[in-house]
């Protein structure tokens, strides 16, 4: 051992610095881990030192009608504290803009929050809402977007408000999850006289309930459950919360991680084609030790030291890394999450990220060394030998990739917590190396059969390079087309989605809807659309209902059953359900038959299901279903079974009803309209608001506004993380780079010698590095666009887009960056006066 | 000194099998070698000398025919076993040298102790070094050591595990013919010092002439097996 360990450190002796900078390789993939592991780590702590601010309360009672006397009796008889909440969707005019916009409306009264407080800009003004007034707190967002402040009024119904503060922080809520309607604080007694009082249908009421000390909180909502289960009651806890929070975290961590860990595999190949290249230059070494005595395992044994020091030196500065890039963390989150985080180091997490990226820069690393145990000793005398014996098959490779195939399937299954995700994801990953190695490989088999003589003598050694022995055409186009497939795939994802909404709108189809509607209204409302210059396109009822049992079988029981399969969601929710005699544009029928009138006396209505709800709830034609339609009791069967074109901006429902059924029940009306500009729109919106107060509004303009905040944030943390891919594979063509030095440098030094002029030998070296970014960017770009038509058609089921400006534009963006990347690690190679390197090779 | 039999070769065959069929590079070749003893094996290039040479030493296995080194039957024993053989009992000297770059010429001469183990022998070493005349260059790198500087430490290596056998091929072969005889006188001081059999692979009839017996391959056979003729 003594001997491995002292040789292994002799040998390093001239390339310590080379194996150093292949050590980079592993670092930006440790450092994903790390930093994402750490961090997440940090978040959990700051949920639970924060557990009691998460709500602001110990328990959320929410009712879909006002909070009845003996409920409120019970809640006070707990013998803690109450504050009730009004929550509903209202259309706020900022009348100095003349502009609105959909705003979720909380009017509160009493003491809430309980635990923690509302951080207000300036601050301490949410003492204004439990002193009353008509005062409003907004969030900052409604501030910016309309260019208002502080004492500049806005109009909700028909009553004016005066902005307060902005809302900087509210107990338990992330001021960036309400991007389709901010919240607008107003105390309860200020919306008397804004006409949005006998909205109750639409409306949710809340009590926040400080319980006594000692009081179990899930102890009081199984007896409320128990005691008010005919009240369509929901519960929230501070538990309840903290877990679903720490599931989120956990998902989240989770496929960041993987995202994190491609980077890492990468950083993996990386390493082993270096040590490849580092073995080539030892064979004779390993040789002559091996005449002098040593075994083939002393002589595996140096190597692997080597490797594993390799890993170790990786491994550190990957830890230091994503330490360094967790501290810059919390402030690039701030915004996303519901509570402020501290930073420290999780050093579990740190470990775990350290011991994958050594695990597997070191299974990496066995794939080139276990190559040295069959180096004979013969070669010392003749160095033909070895070329025979490294050709040959060894079967222990085999097992070294099935290791690497266990270890990131391991890893996979441990970060998602499921066999199937992690196999999945190690299955993806796997197709996706062997198209890209496969691609890469028929790229360098194209380079050798057809590049045309005629063409210039640089741009032909440009692309011979691409073929030659020792060439890393492969590796290149692996890790650069990697990276530049998943951050181009994110790109063209969100281009299609918000081209899909965009698309939506057009060809005279709805692009304005507007909700809330009163059944008195309907009628004049229509007229209002009309006055204004656009056409209602579409109108529907809406009642809201519950179901009450499936199959005969009550959602209590079905909920715990742990055979059920049925989603908790599902059963729980609270139906907008509509009524009609034919199926609208955007809807078709693909089982059963529609049926659009009930007849009386012939046993329970058939309704028609969408077709993932009813996947959802396995439900099948002739299944009965009861619904609680706001307290009356109504049967139904499944009739039809329907595909629904959810992505159109028109009214779409999971159930619809055959009339006769409904019509009586108390219900509200959306109706779908089509503006010719958003100019247009915008009149449409003030007319309808300003004759019917109560009526919202969403536009489509909304929407795409949303959608693309949505897609900033989330594309933001995806894209920091396939940024470490990218990243990865410019190192990797840096060590590469480096690695073919000396070939190169000998190369130059003959091409020199023979009269190449020092102008040809840098063409030469653009030519060979454009053509290498430009494949590996076009390779990368190509699995993008097919990513993004497959995830387009399969996925989100709309058509793709990729536009060719979008997708030109990354691959000269890759192409530039290798070819500016080779360009400057190449530099100073043809500096070496030709007779020194020379005198070398002899 | 009793003079038993160090190295003996029994019909030995080495084919290669290649794309245009087998190719054997000896054949049926016997020979034996007294301990103390040296023997140059000559003949032109292609004849089998290399072949010859890498066989007896363990370095490679024959297709057929037995090689018995210092007692051992080297047939019997596998990759690993053969090495310690080596590691014990022989020292070689190769034509270009064969240092490893990245050790400096003291830690060179150390590698086959260190292999086995052993600890403090950093004198011997040095004492070796300065036997071959380059006591002041032991901190050198190979790069900065001349070919002939090169070859001492290589000699000196070869000694280091008082080997009982040395195999050489070609040990003058890159060096310039001044330089080649104060090495020739080297090994051969060595080789009477430490009682080393010796096996010499060469071109050179007149450094062959200086061992007890000729080898003379053709065509992969042994053509001749003779006393030296003394000049």
């Amino acid at each position: 051992m003594r001997f491995v360990l002292m040789m292994a450190w002799r040998d390093s002796r001239a390339s310590r610095r080379r194996l150093a900078l292949y050590s980079l390789s592993i670092v930006l993939g440790i450092a994903a881990l790390v930093s994402i592991g750490s961090f997440t780590a940090n978040v959990r702590r700051a949920i639970d030192a924060e557990a009691d601010s998460l709500l602001g309360a110990d328990l959320f009672v929410t009712a879909p009608a006002p909070l009845a006397a003996p409920l409120m009796d019970y809640l006070r008889g707990l013998g803690g504290e109450i504050a009730t909440e009004r929550m509903f969707s209202s259309m706020m005019t900022f009348t100095a803009a003349r502009r609105l916009r959909l705003v979720q409306v909380h009017a509160i009264q009493g003491p809430f929050p309980f635990y923690g407080r509302f951080e207000t800009d300036p601050a301490g003004a949410s003492s204004l809402l439990a002193a009353g007034g008509d005062i409003v707190l907004l969030e900052p967002t409604l501030l910016a977007q309309f260019g208002v402040g502080v004492g500049d009024r806005v109009k909700l119904g028909t009553k004016l408000f005066t902005i307060a503060a902005a809302l900087r922080k509210i107990p338990g809520e992330s001021p960036g999850v309400a991007m389709m309607a901010p919240r607008a604080y107003i105390p309860l007694a200020a919306l008397e006289g804004t006409g949005l009082m006998g909205n109750e249908a639409l409306a949710r009421y809340r009590a926040m309930v400080k319980l006594p000390p000692g009081r179990d909180a899930a102890g009081v909502v199984r007896q409320m459950r128990d005691k008010f289960g005919q009240m369509r009651l929901s519960f929230e806890t501070v538990e309840e919360r903290k877990r679903n929070l720490g599931d989120a975290l956990r998902h989240l961590d989770g496929f960041l991680s993987l995202v994190g860990f491609v980077a890492l595999v990468l950083g993996g190949i990386g390493v082993a084609s270096a040590l490849h290249a580092h073995i080539r230059g030892k064979l004779s070494t390993v040789a002559v030790l091996r005449c002098l005595g040593a075994s083939s395992g002393q002589g595996l044994a140096v190597y692997l030291v080597q490797g594993l020091g390799l890993g170790l030196l990786g491994a550190g500065a990957g830890a230091a890394a994503g330490i360094a890039v967790q501290r810059l963390l919390p402030a690039l989150a701030k915004g996303l999450l519901p509570i402020d985080v501290d930073f420290f180091v999780s050093w579990p997490d740190v470990l775990r990220g350290t011991g994958a990226g050594i695990a597997i820069s070191l299974l990496f690393s066995l794939l080139p060394l276990i190559s040295v145990r069959r180096i004979p000793p013969l070669a010392a005398l003749r160095s033909a030998v070895v070329e025979g014996a490294a050709a040959a098959k060894d079967p222990l490779r085999f097992a070294v990739v099935g290791a690497i195939a266990a270890a990131v399937a391991g890893f996979a299954v441990w970060q998602t917590g499921s066999v199937a995700v992690g196999l999945g994801f190690t299955g993806m990953l796997g197709v996706g190396f062997l198209s890209l190695g496969g691609l890469a490989a028929g790229v360098s088999w194209a380079a050798r059969r057809f590049v045309p003589r005629g063409l210039p003598y640089v741009v032909r050694q440009g692309f011979a390079n691409l073929h030659r022995p020792n060439n890393r055409t492969v590796l290149l186009l692996l890790s650069l087309g990697l990276g530049t497939f998943q951050v181009l795939t994110l790109l063209l994802v969100r281009t299609t989605l918000v081209a899909e909404i965009r698309g939506a709108g057009s060809a005279g189809r709805p692009n304005l809807v507007l909700f809330d509607i009163q059944d008195d209204q309907i009628g004049p409302l229509k007229s209002v659309v009309a006055g204004a210059g656009a056409s209602v396109a579409e109108s529907a009822p809406i009642v809201t209902m519950k179901i009450v049992s499936v199959r005969g079988l009550g959602v209590e029981k079905l909920l715990a059953d742990p055979h059920s399969r049925m989603p908790a969601w599902a059963l729980r929710r609270e139906y907008r359900s509509t009524f009609r005699g034919s199926l609208s544009g955007t809807e078709k029928v693909v089982q059963g038959a529609f049926s659009g009138r009930a007849s009386p006396g012939a046993g329970p209505a058939a309704v028609s299901v969408e077709e993932g709800l009813a996947r959802d709830m396995q439900l099948k034609i002739g299944d009965e279903v009861d619904w609680d339609v706001q307290g009356l009791p109504v049967r139904t069967r499944v009739g039809s079974i329907r595909s629904v074109e959810w992505r159109r901006l028109e009214p779409n429902f999971f159930v619809v009803f055959p009339e006769g059924v409904l019509e009586e029940a108390p219900k509200t009306y959306v109706v779908a309209v089509r503006a010719a500009s958003p100019a247009q729109s915008a009149a449409v919106q003030r007319a309808v608001v300003d004759a019917f107060p109560n009526v919202t509004a969403i536009d489509l303009a909304l929407v795409i506004d949303t959608l693309d905040g949505i897609f900033s944030k989330v594309e933001f943390a995806i894209e920091f993380m396939a940024l470490f891919t990218v990243a990865t594979g410019l190192i990797v063509l840096v060590g590469t780079i480096v690695t073919g030095r000396h070939q190169r440098i000998r190369e130059t030094v003959l091409l020199r010698t023979l009269g190449a002029s020092r102008r040809q030998v840098t063409e030469i070296q653009l030519v060979e590095y454009a053509v290498l970014g430009v494949q590996a960017a076009v390779v990368g770009g190509l699995l993008a666009v097919a990513a993004n038509a497959l995830l387009a058609r399969f996925v989100f089921h709309v058509a793709p887009s990729a536009p060719a400006g979008q997708v030109a534009g990354a691959v000269a963006a890759v192409a530039l960056l290798t070819v500016a990347t080779g360009f400057i690690v190449s530099r100073g190679i043809t500096d070496h006066p030709p007779l020194q390197v020379l005198r070398q090779e002899t | 000194m009793p003079s038993q039999t160090m190295l003996r070769v029994e019909r030995l065959t080495k084919t290669y099998w290649t794309a245009a069929g087998p190719l054997t590079v000896l054949h049926d070749t016997s020979f034996g070698l007294e301990g103390g003893s040296s023997i140059a094996v000559v003949g032109p290039s292609g004849s089998g000398k290399t072949t010859l040479l890498g066989l007896c030493a363990g370095l490679d296995r024959a297709t057929s025919g037995s090689v018995e080194l210092a007692g051992e039957s080297l047939d019997a024993l596998d990759e690993d076993a053969r090495a310690r053989v080596r590691n014990s009992s022989v020292g070689f000297v190769f034509q270009n040298f064969q240092l490893i770059p990245t050790l400096t010429a003291l830690e060179n001469v150390l590698v086959p102790l260190e292999l086995r183990g052993d600890r403090g022998c950093e004198p011997q070493a040095r004492a070796l070094l300065e036997r071959v005349g380059l006591g002041d260059r032991a901190s050198h790198y190979p790069v900065q050591l001349s070919g002939g500087e090169q070859q001492r430490v290589a000699l000196a290596r070869a000694f280091i595990n008082r080997p009982k056998i040395l195999f050489c091929d070609e040990p003058t072969g890159d060096l310039d013919s001044v330089t080649a005889e104060s090495m020739v006188e080297l090994i051969f001081g060595l080789n009477r010092e430490h009682a080393t059999t010796l096996v010499l692979v060469t071109h050179n009839l007149e450094l062959a002439g200086r061992c007890r017996r000729v080898l003379r391959l053709k065509g992969g056979r042994v053509a001749s097996d003779e006393p030296a003729a003394r000049s």
